[in-house]
């Protein structure tokens, strides 16, 4: 299976619980469960070439002049962390089947939880660290709406929130350091940089790139002081806390480390700041364990100390030590997955995870007690089991640098065993209770199953080390070094190894805190890390809303204003300062006409403005301004331009009288004369400045030649259609009203969605309801003249439409003018004869429409595909039909089509919409007894 | 011509921000109809004035208009009607639902 196939599977697999979940909860569960076998399976497939030591590569070419390449590469890491995430992903999905209960919406669940999966896959398969970044913003993103996905709890939202901040953050700095990287690196493939060690540790960004990456790997993988979003994760549901914080989210800050150990680590910088930040997370992890009495906060803690531990393994920057924490990352995804999951079974039988109302549950749940026994032993490093190998490695690590640093993983190791006893003796050991919230017993298999294989394996990785635990971990650890890697993984070394002694003076220890456990609980509770991390949200809340106070008073005008004059300024200060020719191009003569159509506008323009508070009045004037437009788009040669002008002018004029209705008809005077003044100056100097440029632009020829001549010579020959501008509609910038269209017709949908809304019971219907339309002002509703004339002019207008779409290729016209003319044939029927009568005659529906008329224009372009050209190209040629003169026809011609439907569909939406809240606020469809013509024909 | 094309541009912006300065939806929605037509004629002076040429390509033809900015013009000016569609809806809504067509909240949104 190539590697891009199994990257891809998790997001497929995604897809899918929408519809799965209508069949029935198990169904969901078992069809993303599928995927995932199906993505373990492949990458098993790929499992002996790995082990033999190759890399599997798959690559793509993407954006190559930035270094971006869709590059995936396989390698003893990236197949053990691969395993983790599908292999303990099966067993998440499977306990969660059963874990979630029916109001929960499932369907969700997994869509989340696959998407997560599939950002954690692409992490580890990443071979481009630019993409790595993508998959691991991804991780943020989808891990938060795992967190948060119970939204009805506070906790849950917040914990989801502050796991976003802090993740979401570290990630920017992250890319930051990453790309700092790549360029020292000269290069962003893995492949390239892991061979660039020396180069990037002698560079003197080193430093900064070490900063910024660990910024990312310490916020993913909580270590101190970026640890306290972990245990706030804990409101998630349970499936989701096993999941991330034990084999995948947190384990991406390692994953992280060590992909670029050979070339970050073994520096005196790196080895202070990881091991340093391990060794300090591990004890304070731990020691904060001990203290919680929420089950799932006490291994959230463990979790952090655990980390801990692997990123001082990490950060003592040996070989030895790299492959001791490649061992560990298995150990603990196996124990803590399974500790996790029975947490989880404690909670759901209990309905509580509080440990001083939990005790002697051993009886109650014998099973549960046994697998929780196994799996909390080898947490805390008890042998045979895993969790007993790897400590004993750390341990040996920590012996081998320094007393202190020694001492130190002492205390963590015996700190462990003392929460792990207190987890185990608090929840199964000690007096049976019968005070439970609810009775509980052992669980089905559905839900002990995933825990039960997870503690199976803890068990037979512990017994027989050399078989089943080294080869992986040795593959891992040989491609983190780069060198060939032998674990001697045993359980006996004799008795020599100082490792021995240490890890029996932790079990001593940490006998004896728990011991002294009475008098500890006694101590002052530590402060919250989270109330300082609210603190500081709540300063940063605070000075954003402090700046935004300073622009926003919930004003329009001074912004406009403010916008309007920097404008005027920014041009002024670029005409002052920059170059240009002068301006001495021919000007053209004043004509009569024409002068009488600028003293029209004029007269319209001022007209508007002064008579602006008497609506009705303002809305004739302003009609009148756009009407000598497309007169002067008519003289000037711009015949296209002209017949768009006046037709979308006589729809927004009808738009508008038809909102008049709702809006008051008048102004009130609420502008003292200096604020008139004041913004009549602004208004002044803006028009000002606007006519300075269009006059000094009118008065010189081009700077350099334009692209109108390209679009000129090739209309006939290349789009076949002799109206240069609407071959270049449909044609060269066909692209452009491809979106334009689309734009129209969400527009339309918008209008739609506002009508809905406001038709919907709500203050805006009551008022509505309340409306009565004003006798005296209203008249005549249908007058017959107006009914009669309409009706005969419908099919002439449609003709004409069509006439104009058909023509638009070769002379003025296309689909933009055809769809406006026959949306206007329409609207006179509304407005002729009502809605009522015109929507009980109408068939087609308008959101079809303009859903025809985007997926006709998108045909067009994709039929270009098939003809092995890019999408939108056109082509041409002529026909001959015997009666007919041979006619041409152009695919654009088609584009065009897609265009007339979708505007056609737009505005008659848009217009319709709007009489719908005149419908429901007066005129209704039982009003067709104004309805003459029908009337007639009844009789 | 040139003059008077310019003069117009200038006077409908003016008119434009002025009436967009107003308290209440309806002129605000005016003074952008106005400005729309302000920058679909600047936008169509760009191509300069080029009366009695057409863009329909013939033969012997002396010269052509430039037919660039008038489908960019074209289009924009279908665009604004949808624009204008949408604000008058927005107008409606707010009158409807808020009781009066300010075009300010009155309210501080940053308390």
């Amino acid at each position: 299976m190539p590697l891009f196939l199994i990257a891809a599977l998790p997001f497929l697999g995604a897809l899918l619980p929408w519809l799965t979940i209508r069949a029935s909860r198990s169904a969901c569960a078992a069809g993303s469960a599928a995927f995932t076998a199906a993505a373990l399976f492949g990458v098993l497939q790929h499992a002996p070439a790995v082990m033999a030591g190759q890399v599997v590569v798959w690559r793509m070419d993407w954006l190559p002049q930035a270094g971006l390449a869709l590059s995936l590469r396989l390698d003893g890491l990236g197949l053990m962390f691969a395993g983790l995430i599908l292999g303990i992903g099966l067993l998440i999905q499977l306990y969660a089947r059963f874990y979630l209960s029916p109001a929960d919406p499932m369907g969700r669940f997994y869509t989340f939880l696959m998407l997560f999966q599939g950002a954690m896959l692409g992490i580890v398969l990443s071979g481009n660290i630019l993409m790595m970044a993508v998959f691991w913003e991804m991780t943020s993103l989808s891990s938060f709406l795992l967190i948060g996905y119970w939204r009805h709890l506070p906790a849950g939202r917040q914990g989801a929130r502050m796991a976003l901040a802090v993740t979401g953050a570290g990630g920017l700095a992250m890319l930051a350091g990453l790309i700092l990287l790549g360029q020292v690196a000269g290069s962003y493939e893995l492949s390239e940089i892991l061979t660039k060690g020396e180069v990037i540790k002698a560079s003197p960004l080193y430093l900064p790139i070490l900063l910024l990456i660990l910024l990312g790997a310490f916020t993913k993988s909580a270590q101190f002081p970026f640890h306290f979003w972990l245990p706030q994760a804990m409101a998630a549901p349970t499936p989701v806390s096993a999941y991330l914080h034990s084999a995948t989210m947190v384990k991406a800050g390692l994953f992280l480390m060590a992909r670029l150990w050979p070339v970050l680590a073994g520096t005196p910088e790196w080895s202070a700041l990881v091991s340093g930040a391990g060794l300090v997370t591990m004890v304070l992890g731990a020691g904060v364990a001990l203290f919680r009495t929420d089950l799932k906060a006490i291994l959230a803690y463990s979790t952090v100390s655990h980390l801990g531990l692997i990123t001082f393994l990490l950060g003592l920057g040996t070989e030895a030590a790299a492959a001791a924490a490649m061992v560990h990352i298995l150990a603990h995804a196996s124990f803590k997955a399974a500790l996790f999951m029975l947490a989880g079974i404690v909670d759901h039988e209990a309905h509580t995870r509080d440990i001083r109302r939990l005790g002697g549950l051993r009886r109650l749940m014998p099973l549960t007690f046994a697998l929780a026994l196994v799996a909390t032993l080898s947490m805390a490093g008890i042998p045979p089991l895993n969790g007993f190998l790897s400590k004993e490695l750390m341990l040996e690590a920590a012996s081998g640098s320094g007393g202190l640093v020694a001492l130190a993983a002492l205390f963590g190791a015996a700190l462990s065993v003392a929460y792990c006893l207190r987890f185990l003796i608090g929840t199964f050991l000690g007096p049976r209770r019968d005070a439970f919230p609810h009775p509980p017993h052992d669980p089905g298999p559905g839900l002990w199953a995933a825990p039960a294989v997870l503690v199976v394996l803890v068990m037979a990785t512990g017994l027989f080390p050399m078989t089943l635990l080294a080869p992986v971990a040795d593959v891992a650890a040989a491609a983190v070094t780069g060198v060939p890697q032998h674990l001697h993984l045993a359980l006996w070394h004799g008795l020599e190894p100082a490792a021995l002694w240490m890890s029996l003076a932790a079990i001593g220890a940490g006998l004896a805190i728990w011991g002294l456990w009475p008098r500890l609980a006694a101590l002052p509770a530590v402060p919250e890390a989270k109330t300082i991390y609210d603190w500081k949200i709540s300063t940063l809340v605070a000075l954003s809303r402090g700046v935004n106070r300073l622009a926003d008073h919930g004003r329009l005008a001074p912004p406009l204003a403010i916008a309007s004059l920097t404008i005027l300024a920014v041009g002024l200060g670029a005409f002052l300062t920059g170059s240009h020719t002068p301006g001495n191009r021919a000007l053209t003569a004043i004509e009569p006409a024409t002068f009488t159509g600028f003293v029209l506008l004029v007269a319209a323009t001022l007209g508007t403005v002064a008579f602006h508070r008497q609506r009705l009045l303002s809305l004739l004037l302003i009609g009148i301004a756009g009407l000598m437009i497309s007169a002067f788009f008519a003289w000037a040669a711009a015949p296209d331009l002209a017949l768009t002008q006046i037709t979308v002018e006589v729809v927004t004029v009808l738009l508008m009288l038809l909102s008049l209705s709702f809006l008051p008809v008048t102004t009130p005077a609420e502008s003292p004369l200096p604020r008139r003044l004041r913004d009549g100056l602004i208004a002044g100097a803006v028009g000002l400045g606007a006519a300075a440029l269009a006059y000094a632009l009118l008065v010189r020829d081009f700077a350099f030649p334009s692209i109108s001549a390209f679009h000129l010579a090739n209309s006939k020959p290349g789009a076949g259609g002799t109206n240069a501008v609407n071959t270049i509609i449909v044609d060269f910038r066909g692209y452009d009203t491809f979106g334009e269209i689309i734009v129209l017709g969400i527009a339309a949908l918008v209008i739609f969605a506002l009508a809905e809304s406001l038709l919907a019971p709500g203050s805006a219907n009551d008022r509505l309801l309340a409306r009565r339309p004003d006798p005296t002002r209203a008249g005549d509703r249908h007058p017959m003249m107006l009914v009669v004339v309409t009706r005969f002019l419908l099919p002439i207008a449609i003709m004409v439409g069509v006439y104009i779409y058909l023509r638009g290729h070769n002379l003025p016209g296309g689909g933009f003018v055809a769809g406006l003319v026959i949306a206007i044939a329409f609207l006179l029927q509304y407005l002729a004869s009502g809605h009522g009568w015109t929507e009980a005659h109408q068939r087609v529906n308008h959101h079809a429409l303009i859903g025809a008329g985007v997926l006709v224009a998108s045909a067009t372009g994709i039929g270009a595909w098939f003809a092995g050209r890019p999408f939108l190209t056109s082509a041409y040629g002529y026909i001959h039909l015997p009666p007919l003169e041979e006619f041409e026809w152009a695919t654009a011609a088609a584009f065009d089509l897609g265009v007339f439907l979708c505007v056609l569909g737009a505005v008659m939406l848009a217009l319709a919409s709007l009489s719908r809240l005149a419908q429901r606020g007066g005129e209704r469809p039982a009003e067709r007894a104004h309805d003459v013509l029908a009337e007639e024909a009844e009789n | 011509m040139e003059l008077l094309l310019a003069a117009a541009i200038g006077l409908l912006t003016a008119g434009g921000i002025y009436l967009i300065l107003r308290l209440r939806t309806f002129p605000v929605i005016l003074g952008l109809s106005l400005l729309s037509y302000a920058c679909n004629l600047f936008i169509f002076a760009a191509g300069r004035l080029a009366p009695g040429l057409t863009p329909i390509i013939h033969k012997g033809a002396e010269g052509y208009t430039d037919p660039l900015p008038q489908a960019l013009v074209l289009t924009a000016i279908v665009i604004s009607f949808g624009m204008t569609a949408v604000l008058v809806m927005l107008a409606i809504g707010g009158h409807l639902g808020g009781g009066d067509d300010k075009v300010d909240t009155g309210v501080d949104l940053n308390k």
